[in-house]
């Protein structure tokens, strides 16, 4: 204890020295962090430097082992570190798929030539990671995908169509799901692989959400070469890898929408902008009960995640939670963004133009893009038959 | 805070369901109905429960107890709700022994925590009135000054173990009007004194409860508990204590009727096949599970937050108390839903989980109660 005390009081000397002043207070959501990669930009160059400084302590990917760069902390300093960042309203440095999805699972799964490739770029920010998982006839029945693979020499040429890859247009690096035995029971012929973008036959094209913003697109592979040497774990074994990195993503969402953390504004901020009060009380007793309902749901979830994390700490075998905090985490995300629109009321019917503001505008959209939440990354209806399935244990 | 069991209290819950598991399976509860048992729980299995040092996990050491944690009695309480034992852990401990302990003087609680830590003395507290609801401060019950004196007269409703008790704590009101927090007393009244009727009352959960009349019932001054006219406040804080260990309980009630229908899906068949097998049922089910596991934490929460006096105890409280009443009507409801006819029948042990629900939802302030007073709490 009195260890972990002495890194608290290192680890809030070290940020408040080396975080540059203009990113403080910047505490940012999952949506608008940095993504890293070729193609990022810094509209503040700050925000580059936090990246360096933070990066060359490994503290990019506090819990990685520090022989790929990451800060090798145990978890009880890994949470202290987010305390501390928290305190001093330091925005993450770096987020995205390198570091909430396949770097786990390339620590797990990858061999240790694929570790030393990818992981330090992946804590430097220097390469950024898209999904190619789904695919025109294969959503929730994920291992019916179709995307062809087939060994010629030291390469994979794949040919076939992914759909939904978020971010494919700016990311440099690509992990998927492709077919390399079709006779195979469909779970039994799939493999996982990496796959440079840059790569010939590779094309995107972005696809508009019903929020305006176009975060994922179509990626059809014509004839891609990508070397064997790239396969994650054994060949017609990539279904367990897709599982455990599924795993890795549900909690990656439910955290990101769930628990609060980054909240600029709680809604009781909000509702005093745009609500009548009586004295102390919201006037509309109705809007106040569906307030008081979210916000006491919205507890009881951030400690039952807190109760995960101390279990996990305690060293007790994680459950199969992660569906349980992506159903009500995600859940909980919709309801507040719906919250907050019944509280702007007419306020929060603007698309574009005048007599709306900036804040209200992105609210509207954050609150139709929220609907995707229940989806993305296995729907809830999905995630509600693993918990049946794995956790109580119900016949199929 | 950390939402996680420490050694001792894995070890205390492990031998707590054990216990549970051979000694007080829903049968004993049962038969304690069936035969119309005039006590209403087991005096052995008491005795027993306070030998095994859980009666006196909350009493202070001077007193023959343990000086423990709600953290820690909170894992006996969830083994026991498991199977709806009925000993007079709320009354006694949770209600009685802690007002004693929060604001007794030190002749009275000579006179009675060692007794009760050792499993002989049972006491309770008289709040509720037939108009009080939730209310703590709605106090029709009077007692007047009457030449060194006290006289009490009103009467109280569902006063748990009221007539095994030996000794009730009777609010009563001693200034101001009828629902004002101030001019409320707590009075320490030995069960046989002169004007002090009991009657059983039934419910629908079978505990033992009673109704208590008060016709000039004298008593002391030395029968004061804590200030004149400032019981509200105390027994407010013992009564936020209590509700703590009441979510427990019914955390282990609805862990068990879910666990029973669980196991009723994963066996009964249907159109030649288990009706755990149909996704209506299933998805209800994994939702179930995820409101009992926020339940969970709502309860350990306020259970640490209240042994380390945080500040926002009373919110975690609200919160573990709304939560638990509609889950564990939730689980019940579904349980007997999921059963079918069976769960509607006596002979099922669906119903009295059914029963236990709807009265702990309605005991220390239902859902609405709790939610109201977060709102309050925090200023929506
Ligand atoms: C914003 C967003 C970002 C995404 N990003 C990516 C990405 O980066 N990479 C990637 O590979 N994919 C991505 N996806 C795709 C996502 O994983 C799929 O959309 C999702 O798995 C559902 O598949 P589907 O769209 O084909 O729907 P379908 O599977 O066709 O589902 C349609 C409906 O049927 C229900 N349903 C299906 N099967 C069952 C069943 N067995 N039981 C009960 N109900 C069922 C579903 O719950 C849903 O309500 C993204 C999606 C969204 C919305």
């Amino acid at each position: 204890m009195a260890d972990l005390e002495k890194f608290r009081a290192e680890t809030r000397r070290w940020l408040s020295d080396n975080a540059p002043p203009s990113i403080k207070g910047t505490t940012l959501g999952l949506g608008e962090g940095n993504w890293g990669g070729r193609k990022a930009t810094y509209p503040n160059p700050d925000m580059k430097a936090w990246l360096n400084v933070m990066a060359a302590r490994g503290w990019t990917a506090p819990e990685w082992p520090a022989q790929y760069g990451g800060g090798g902390l145990s978890k009880a300093e890994a949470k202290v570190l987010r305390d501390e960042m928290a305190a001093l309203k330091l925005p993450a440095p770096l987020v995205g798929f390198g570091l909430t999805m396949i770097g786990p699972t390339l620590l797990e799964y990858g061999t240790e030539d694929q570790k030393q490739e990818h992981l330090s770029k992946i804590i430097r920010g220097d390469i950024r990671w898209c999904q190619g998982y789904s695919e025109p006839g294969s959503g929730s029945d994920l291992a019916s995908l179709q995307t062809r693979a087939v060994l010629q020499g030291d390469y994979y040429v794949i040919n076939g169509q992914k759909i939904w890859t978020s971010y494919a247009n700016y990311s440099d690096w690509m992990f998927m799901l492709v077919r390399t035995d079709p006779q195979a029971p469909k779970h039994e012929g799939i493999t996982f692989i990496l796959m440079d973008m840059a790569s010939p036959g590779v094309e995107t094209r972005p696809i508009k959400l019903i929020s305006g913003s176009s975060p994922f697109c179509e990626t059809f592979l014509t004839d891609v070469q990508v070397p064997a040497k790239n396969v994650v774990f054994k060949v017609n074994h990539g279904w367990t890898v897709a599982k455990a990195l599924l795993n890795h993503e549900r909690t990656m969402i439910a955290s990101a929408f769930g628990s609060g953390t980054g909240r600029r504004q709680t809604i009781g901020d909000y509702a005093r902008k745009y609500v009548d009060f009586e004295g102390e009380r919201i006037a509309d007793t109705t809007l106040r009960t569906r307030m008081t309902q979210y916000e006491m749901d919205a507890l009881a979830f951030k400690l039952t995640s807190d109760r995960a994390r101390d279990a996990a700490k305690a060293g007790l075998p994680p459950g199969s939670e992660s569906s349980m905090f992506k159903i009500y985490g995600t859940e909980l995300n919709q309801r507040r963004q719906e919250l907050l629109g019944s509280i702007a009321g007419p306020q929060a019917l603007g698309w574009e133009g005048s007599g709306f503001e900036e804040q209200e505008l992105s609210q509207t959209r954050d609150w139709l893009r929220s609907r995707g939440n229940t989806i993305e990354g296995g729907t809830s209806e999905v995630q509600l038959n693993i918990i049946a399935k794995r956790v109580l244990g119900l016949p199929d | 805070m950390e939402l996680v069991l420490s050694e001792d209290q894995e070890l205390l819950a492990k031998t707590a369901i054990d216990f549970v598991r051979t000694r007080s399976p829903v049968s004993r509860m049962r038969a304690l109905r069936d035969a119309q048992d005039p006590i209403g729980f087991s005096r052995t299995l008491w005795k027993e429960m306070a030998e095994l040092g859980w009666v006196g996990i909350l009493i202070p050491e001077a007193y023959g107890g343990a000086n423990m944690g709600l953290a820690d009695l909170v894992v006996v309480l969830e083994a026991l709700g498991r199977t709806l034992a009925p000993e007079p852990f709320l009354s006694t401990i949770l209600l009685g022994g802690q007002l004693l302990t929060q604001a007794g003087s030190e002749e009275q609680k000579q006179a009675w925590l060692p007794g009760i830590a050792s499993g002989d003395k049972i006491l309770t507290v008289a709040y509720q009135e037939a108009r009080s609801r939730y209310d703590l401060n709605r106090v029709a019950t009077k007692a007047e000054q009457q030449s060194g004196s006290w006289v009490l007269s009103g009467e109280k409703i569902q006063v748990l173990d009221g007539h095994t008790a030996d000794a009730l704590i009777v609010s009563a009101r001693t200034a101001g009007g009828q629902n004002d927090q101030d001019g409320i007393t707590l009075f320490l009244i030995p069960r046989d004194t002169p004007g002090l009727t009991v009657t059983r009352q039934q419910r629908i959960d079978d505990r033992a409860v009673a109704l208590v009349s008060l016709d000039s019932v004298k008593v002391g001054a030395g029968s004061l508990l804590g200030p004149l006219g400032g019981g509200f406040e105390i027994l407010s804080q013992v009564v936020d204590r209590a509700t703590v260990g009441l979510c427990a309980e019914m955390l282990g009630g609805m862990s068990q009727i879910f666990d029973d229908t669980l196991n009723y899906l994963k066996t009964r068949q249907q159109f030649g096949a288990l009706i755990g097998t149909f996704q209506a049922l299933k998805h209800r089910a994994a939702r179930l599970f995820m409101e009992i596991e926020l339940a969970r934490s709502s309860v350990m929460a306020a259970a640490r937050a209240a042994d380390a006096g945080d500040k926002d105890w009373e919110s975690l409280i609200s919160l573990a108390k709304a939560r638990g009443s509609d889950t564990f009507l939730l689980a019940a409801n579904e349980g007997v839903q999921m059963h079918g006819g069976i769960g509607m029948t006596d002979e099922h042990d669906a119903g009295f989980y059914l029963k236990r629900a709807r009265v702990a939802e309605m005991t220390f302030g239902d859902a609405a109660w709790h939610r109201e007073r977060w709102a309050t709490l925090h200023k929506y």
